[in-house]
């Protein structure tokens, strides 16, 4: 038995899975936010096997244009946290309360 | 052969569960930045066995490269401690059985669902002879213009907001 898309699939669900675990558990905002990327990249995971399997390359390039997000995502999202600890001197996430009434 | 690749496997899967575990574990959000390095080498190591090496090159340049470099400069920057205050006990709780049912119902949905190949056009042998570089750019200048020059509008208002952002007086 060779390795087969679906050990792939297990590998990408078991990373998503651990991704969503971190950013319902974790309260530091910097630690979510690399929990969402873990989330991202089982996803890209599972692109590209599927793209590989079914031999067809749009999956490929969706991963390269989920990439592009990730990165202009990481570039604002940090950008706020710094805003934010300046602020309010941490950047836990129990603590971004200023919408709530 | 066959055994060779299904132990290969089997250990880059381990050591990527591991990291990716250690990410949600770590006290220390720099030990989680380089537990996530390593969670990204693995998945590298993935794409290349997965016939897309120049993915695997976007990976360790664009994840590994930029973006855990920014983030862990970020935490130097703001120069975090290791005080992990964990959430109540019973959101801990729902967080790990929300995301259980999840993971199951992923693997039943993989259990009962197959993918029927309709063949496509592109083959190993064929990335081997043609380049997947190659395959990839002249896909992404073609069928994928329009998204191709969206995302490069995109990076641009994330350079800007940033900047606007992260400056000291608005």
């Amino acid at each position: 038995m060779i390795v087969s898309v679906q050990h792939y699939m297990v590998v990408s669900a078991i990373l998503f899975s651990l991704g969503a675990i971190g950013v319902l558990t974790r309260r530091n905002a910097i630690v979510v936010f690399m929990c969402i990327e873990l989330m991202l990249n089982a996803v890209n995971l599972t692109f590209i096997a599927l793209s590989s399997h079914l031999g067809n390359l749009d999956g490929q390039i969706f991963v390269l244009f989920i990439m592009t997000v990730a990165a202009a995502e990481a570039a604002v999202g940090l950008a706020l946290m710094i805003a934010f600890y300046r602020n309010r001197e941490s950047i836990d996430v129990e603590d971004f309360n200023l919408l709530k009434l | 052969m066959d055994i060779l690749q299904q132990l290969f496997f089997y250990v880059v899967a381990f050591v990527a569960v591991t990291s990716g575990f250690l990410v949600i574990t770590c006290r220390n959000p720099i030990n989680s930045g380089i537990t996530l390095v390593m969670t990204f080498f693995c998945l590298a190591i993935f794409y290349v066995t997965l016939h897309a090496p120049f993915m695997a090159a976007i990976q360790i340049m664009v994840y590994a490269g930029a973006i855990m470099v920014l983030i862990i400069f970020v935490i130097m920057l703001l120069n975090l401690g290791s005080s992990v205050v964990i959430r109540y006990r019973h959101a801990v709780t729902g967080a790990v059985v929300a995301s259980g049912l999840m993971l199951f119902q992923v693997l039943i949905i993989l259990k009962q669902g197959s993918v029927n190949p309709v063949p496509g056009s592109v083959s190993a042998e064929m990335v081997e002879s043609v380049g997947h570089t190659e395959l990839i750019g002249k896909a992404l200048f073609t069928d994928f213009m329009l998204p191709f020059e969206i995302a490069s509008i995109l990076l641009l208002v994330a350079i800007v907001g940033a900047i606007i952002l992260a400056k000291r007086e608005v």
